[in-house]
């Protein structure tokens, strides 16, 4: 099947099958490799991009269904070289450890933030229940969002 | 290596009228994939024999939601994130808000569908006891046309649904006649969040002065299917609420309730808790609650 | 420019490889690619234990296009080397777990790979299997060796039989503990290239790249030279990638080498679930003697684990089980029988804590038990006998350092404000029928550094060489799993030549290019290597000043030049610094006395939890985790391993339970396996206490598996102060606390 994606504002085409998933079109097609695979169930979120705007699991997402859609994935977040607010906070308030949720927990992080741009504790826990994080206990993880959201309120 | 999946057939209709062609054509063959927050999950498992899918996501026929004085009508595309932001939804449909913010994750609610809940047929589904106390009813349609279908008789057993092959769930229609009743829903699952339910409780009632005017009770993860518990509703109308309604009640609910052993849960642990829910939704609009009782 | 004197141990300095993690550009194993490039896939069996009768390839599969290995096509030794080499890296005529690899396949199409993964029958005539401790105590069956029993310790102190008849009382107890998964978040991988010219080199997933060094070495038949273990970026590992990589490193070698193309092995979820290492369950019996004021008088204690079929390194996870097995306190008279036994499970592995989890869980419930049969209060028992400076542990060790566990103690239970709420939930227990609230705590230690003489067959080495531009690259074999290391011995490094932090970097762990400075694991990087590392960059200064190239107080610029100097004259500027034990340190492992470790981790963690009575599920409210572990190197870095190790524990006490069926793991997928979510855990409040360590650098101790140890103790015992029921076994599911509760 044919599929036109914009995948970080670059228009690919592709001829794929079916059953190739979105993630699968995204690393292994295009060749964008910080979004990761951790348990095909979608469960762990690591695989969390953005599609039309709206995060989701790109491990049980077919590429087919992401025909004619705008993705964004963790490449598509730094711009020319300038770190994206999330990605400083997680950086600078120690949101990571092995990184491999990394990507996906900053790409659902960025969701969260668009929707609610002032997250209690509670708000963000809540908002990233569905990236699992085996290395920090999430409690790093809550002080980047927290630095996040006052950067990008200018505070 | 699961993620590799077998080949199969996907066929992504242009619009309504060509995939209930498509299934007319060869009933039974094709299986509807909706957001495929279920079926994905099976078939990178290796769980799923099925080959040949009709993704019925980007069709626009399935979408929307629509509001008459009487009724709310979901398209069955409707996402779980697109219900829990609903404004009329969130006041006068609750329970189905609260099923929606259950399920999964964020993630997952941009993607799974209330459709897609219902067709999946599980009987641990977190929408389906909220959507059998609020008696919604289901649109179903075909090449040859459509009918509606009260939602209460739809699933007959474990994954069977009154049905027909060549048929689509096109809408589910809320009637707006619950808006006064208190509103109670709780999940147990195995842990906060992207948890399936171990037991869940739906609860629709009318109390005045301690008495139980009317009430709808549904579980979920305790019998084949979500199951509305009729005998219970029945020891309970028109009852004073205390400790002998609920003793009463407890025992009406524990001989309608069917529950097993399965990987997350046992079925003693669900036929009791399911109990407890029962009584804490009772006690907490009349009397203290006691778990031995 | 002055000299370089700002302090950079102690700072909270971002990660090293913090931005190519936080813009995906950090490269795991899968993330590699090479040309060429075929996939493999691991066959396993479907039982048990048995007899392979045959291996059928079914199905209408092009099967002359895969690269098909079995035990005969191994050409060195077919085990995967470890402590006893008793592990096949295929099983051969027998099985002795379900999911043991048997048959390896590679095809260039990953679809086509799975699919004939799923085509290939292995017929095996089943034998009887062992799956519970007692049944291979009692040897009900011989599956392992004589008598089931892989390793056996026995730590005297004093003589227990001779106190029983003289104390006040006797108090019992059994303790039990689950597996558990490590889950790391980036599954198990593996790359391999291999041919008969240029030997065998791979890239994985791994902590350790000298263990997998070692296991190809055998497995082959290979000189030292013609194999070479290179760490990818790894994600996560807990254990989990101390001992397996060197099976999954066997097997795509065997494939690389026979079909003549670089090998991708990757384990998807469920595999890595079922089929890799996960924590030893335990039990553990306590037998103690105390008297009226609550001193210990004597302490016995019995401790088995299930080893699973191989005896990979359940010896060292028992012993460090063992030796923390009567904890911090002084008691004159102690006893641990310990055994590792066989069963048919996949063999149990690393795990951060090794052992000393298990055991600790099992002292810290029977105290709180021992209390209560006494009439103290749990806090008052256990200040009644803590060690002190000059007091000996169980093993005879003399505590040489200050050691102030009462002041430990006390803050912790200040700063859990664990009076004032114990006496409120008092109340609100009275009053609410559904809310129980309680609060509990566990006092605990954790020694850094392997085991005994461990360090010192180790051997480590570290080294260090400077560039021309006077820049710094470290040559370790201790691995970034996501823990810190780069970070940390980048900050040794940096504090000890003065130097600043961006001018320090890590060489990519590489058999070929860095020395063997001993395995990730035990709590040993900080303290052991990251001494080393000290010690080495001290050379390396040393070296410049003595060819009077710099004097001892010296700037940056000065530095720079004189590094340009050195190496222009000299070719390289490099500095190895080899572990040596430090003085007054003996261990006897005929006796098992002695100094088990260079140093402990202090802790005392106090949890709070509320028990729902109409569903039983237990929630962590707040936790407080205290622990004096030497001088912090990095702050925010260390309460993150603190907080990462606490929420394990969390799931270890409460959600995460191993569902097996007739040896066979069938939870194994992230839907199923429960771990907490960041919904589940509550907020970790970490706080240090700094008694600096005469021989770690900068004065730290090891804190990587401390956190794992008090957690699931502190839980239970909050939640029989909140409800009075006493359950003793772990993961405390809400179906065991609604049995207990009812019976």
């Amino acid at each position: 099947m044919k599929i036109n994606v914009t995948i970080n504002g670059q228009a690919h085409e592709a001829d794929v099958e079916p059953r190739l998933l979105l993630v699968h079109l995204i690393r292994d097609v295009v060749g964008l490799t910080g979004t990761h695979v951790g348990c095909e169930t979608s469960i762990c979120g690591a695989c969390t991009v953005h599609l039309n705007g709206r995060a989701v699991k790109s491990c049980t997402v077919l590429a087919v269904q992401a025909n004619g859609a705008e993705v964004t994935t963790i490449e598509g977040l730094a711009n020319n070289g300038q770190l994206h607010a999330v990605q400083e906070g997680f950086w600078e308030c120690h949101g990571l450890q092995c990184g491999y949720c990394t990507p996906g927990m900053i790409m659902a992080s960025c969701a969260l933030l668009k929707d609610n741009p002032n997250p209690s504790e509670g708000e963000i826990r809540h908002g990233l229940e569905g990236n699992l994080c085996r290395c920090t206990g999430y409690q790093n993880i809550v002080e980047s969002v927290k630095y996040a959201a006052n950067k990008l309120q200018g505070a | 290596m699961r993620a590799y999946l077998p080949a199969y057939d996907l066929q992504t209709p242009a619009n309504l009228a060509e995939a209930l062609r498509l299934l007319a054509d060869a009933p039974g063959v094709w299986k509807p994939f909706a957001g495929g927050t279920d079926l994905m999950v099976l078939l990178e498992a290796g769980k799923l024999a099925h080959k040949q899918f009709i993704s019925l996501w980007h069709l626009p026929e399935l979408r929307g939601i629509s509001i008459t004085d009487d009724s709310i009508t979901l398209g069955a595309m409707t996402t779980y994130s697109q219900v829990q932001t609903h404004p009329i939804l969130q006041r006068e449909f609750p329970l189905l808000c609260q099923a929606a913010s259950w399920t999964g994750s964020v993630a997952i609610q941009n993607r799974g569908t209330i459709g897609g809940n219902i067709a999946n047929a599980s009987p641990a589904a977190d929408s389906l006891p909220a959507l059998l106390v609020y008696e919604a009813e289901l649109e179903l349609v075909s090449a040859r046309g459509a009918r509606w279908v009260s939602y209460q008789s739809f699933h007959t057993g474990y994954k069977q649904m009154a049905m027909r092959s060549d048929e689509l769930i096109k809408a589910i229609r809320l009637p707006r006649t619950t808006n006064q009743w208190i509103q109670h829903s709780r999940k147990v699952g195995t842990r906060k969040a992207q948890a399936i339910s171990k037991v869940c409780i739906a609860a629709l009632a009318k109390i005045e002065n301690n008495t139980i005017h009317d009430i709808r009770l549904a579980f979920g993860s305790v019998a084949p299917g979500p199951l509305r518990c009729v005998q219970t509703e029945a020891v309970l109308k028109s009852r004073a609420i205390d400790d002998a309604t609920i003793k009463d009640a407890r025992s009406a609910l524990a001989a309608e309730l069917t529950p097993i052993d399965d990987i997350r849960s046992t079925a003693e642990y669900r036929l009791r808790v399911a109990g407890n829910l029962l009584a804490e939704f009772l006690a907490g609009n009349g009397i203290d609650f006691h778990s031995d009782r | 420019m002055s000299t370089n004197q700002t302090q950079i141990v102690g700072q909270s300095i971002q990660r090293k490889e913090g931005r190519d993690k936080v813009t995906g550009a950090m490269r795991y194993v899968d993330d590699l690619l090479f040309p060429e490039m075929w996939f493999g896939a691991t066959v396993r069996s479907p039982i048990a234990r048995g007899r392979i009768r045959s291996i059928e390839f079914t199905g209408n599969l092009p099967w002359h296009e895969f690269t098909i290995v079995t035990a005969k096509d191994i050409s060195g030794q077919n085990c995967t080397a470890l402590i006893l080499d008793d592990q096949p890296c295929l099983a051969d005529k027998f099985v002795n777990h379900a999911e043991e690899p048997v048959v390896l396949l590679a095809h260039p199409d990953k679809y086509l790979l799975e699919e004939a993964r799923r085509a290939v029958k292995i017929d095996i005539e089943p034998l009887p299997a062992l799956f519970t401790m007692d049944d291979a105590l009692n040897q009900t069956e011989i599956i392992w060796g004589d008598d089931n029993v892989f390793k056996t310790f026995l730590v005297e102190k004093g003589n227990v039989d001779d106190v029983w008849a003289s104390a006040d009382f006797i108090v019992e107890g059994e303790y039990e503990t689950g597996a558990q998964e490590q889950l790391y978040i980036e599954p198990n991988g593996m790359i391999a290239m291999a041919n008969a010219d240029d030997g065998v080199t791979v890239w994985g997933s791994l902590q350790c790249p000298y263990y997998v060094h070692k296991a190809l070495l055998k497995l082959f038949g290979l000189p030292p030279d013609k194999v070479r273990v290179i760490q990818a970026a790894t994600g996560g590992g807990f254990g989990g990638k101390e001992e397996y990589p060197s099976m999954i490193a066997g097997h795509a070698a065997l494939l690389a080498w026979k079909a003549g193309k670089p090998v991708k092995l990757i384990y998807d979820r469920a595999e890595d679930m079922a089929a890799t290492t996960k924590r030893h369950p335990s039990r553990t019996r306590h037998r103690t003697a105390v008297n009226k004021d609550g001193k210990l008088l004597a302490m016995d204690i019995e401790f088995v684990i299930d080893g699973g079929a191989y005896a990979t390194l359940s010896s060292v996870v028992l012993s460090r089980g063992t030796i923390h097995a009567a904890g911090p306190y002084a008691c004159d008279n102690v006893r641990v029988r310990s055994k590792a036994v066989a069963t048919n499970h996949p063999p149990h592995g690393a795990f951060r804590g090794f052992g000393a989890p298990q055991s600790i869980f099992a002292l810290e419930r029977h105290l709180n038990k021992v209390a209560a049969t006494v009439g103290l209060r749990p806090e008052e028992l256990r200040r009644r006998n803590f060690l002190h400076e000059g007091q000996t542990t169980a093993t005879g060790q003399v505590i040489r350092e200050k050691l102030d566990l009462d002041g430990l103690l006390t803050r912790a239970l200040e700063l859990s404000d664990y009076h004032a709420k114990k006496e409120r939930f008092a109340e609100h227990n009275a009053t609410n029928a559904t809310q129980k609230k309680g609060i509990g705590f566990a006092t605990f230690l954790h020694g850094a550094g392997f085991t005994g003489s461990g360090e010192r067959f180790l051997e480590s080495v570290v080294g260090i060489e400077a560039t021309a531009t006077g820049n710094v690259c470290i040559l370790v074999a201790s691995t970034e799993i996501g823990q810190g290391t780069n970070t940390i011995l980048s900050q040794i490094a940096a504090e000890a030549l003065r130097l600043d932090y961006e001018m320090i970097e890590l060489a990519q762990p590489d058999t070929a290019n860095v020395p063997n400075s001993g395995p990730t694991v035990a709590s040993r990087t900080c303290m052991i290597v990251g001494k080393l590392v000290e010690s080495a960059a001290l050379g390396l200064k040393q070296t410049l000043v003595q060819s009077g190239l710099l004097t001892d107080d010296y700037s940056l610029d000065e530095w720079r030049q004189a590094c340009a100097i050195y190496i222009a004259e000299h070719g390289a500027l490099k500095s190895f610094s080899k572990y040596e034990a430090p003085p007054n340190i003996f261990w006897n492992d005929e006796t098992y006395q002695g100094d088990a470790y260079g140093a402990y981790a202090w802790a005392v963690y106090v949890a709070e939890v509320t028990v729902n009575l109409v569903t039983y599920e237990t929630r962590v409210d707040d936790f407080v985790a205290l622990q004096e572990v030497g001088k912090v190197i990095n702050p925010v870095l260390a309460a993150g391993q603190i907080e990462g190790g606490v929420a394990q524990a969390i799931g270890y006490a409460l959600y995460e339970n191993v569902v097996w069926d007739n040896g066979t793991m069938r939870n194994n997928q992230m839907t199923n396996y429960i771990m907490p979510t960041s919904e589940d855990l509550p907020p970790i409040r970490v706080f240090f206490e700094e008694n600096p360590y005469t021989y770690g650098p900068s004065g730290a101790k090891g804190i990587g598996e401390l956190p794992m140890d008090g957690p699931a103790p502190a839980i239970l015992n909050a939640i029989e102060s909140a409800i009075g029921v006493r359950v003793n076994c772990i993961p405390l599911l809400p179906e065991t606390l609604m049995k207990v509760m009812n019976a």
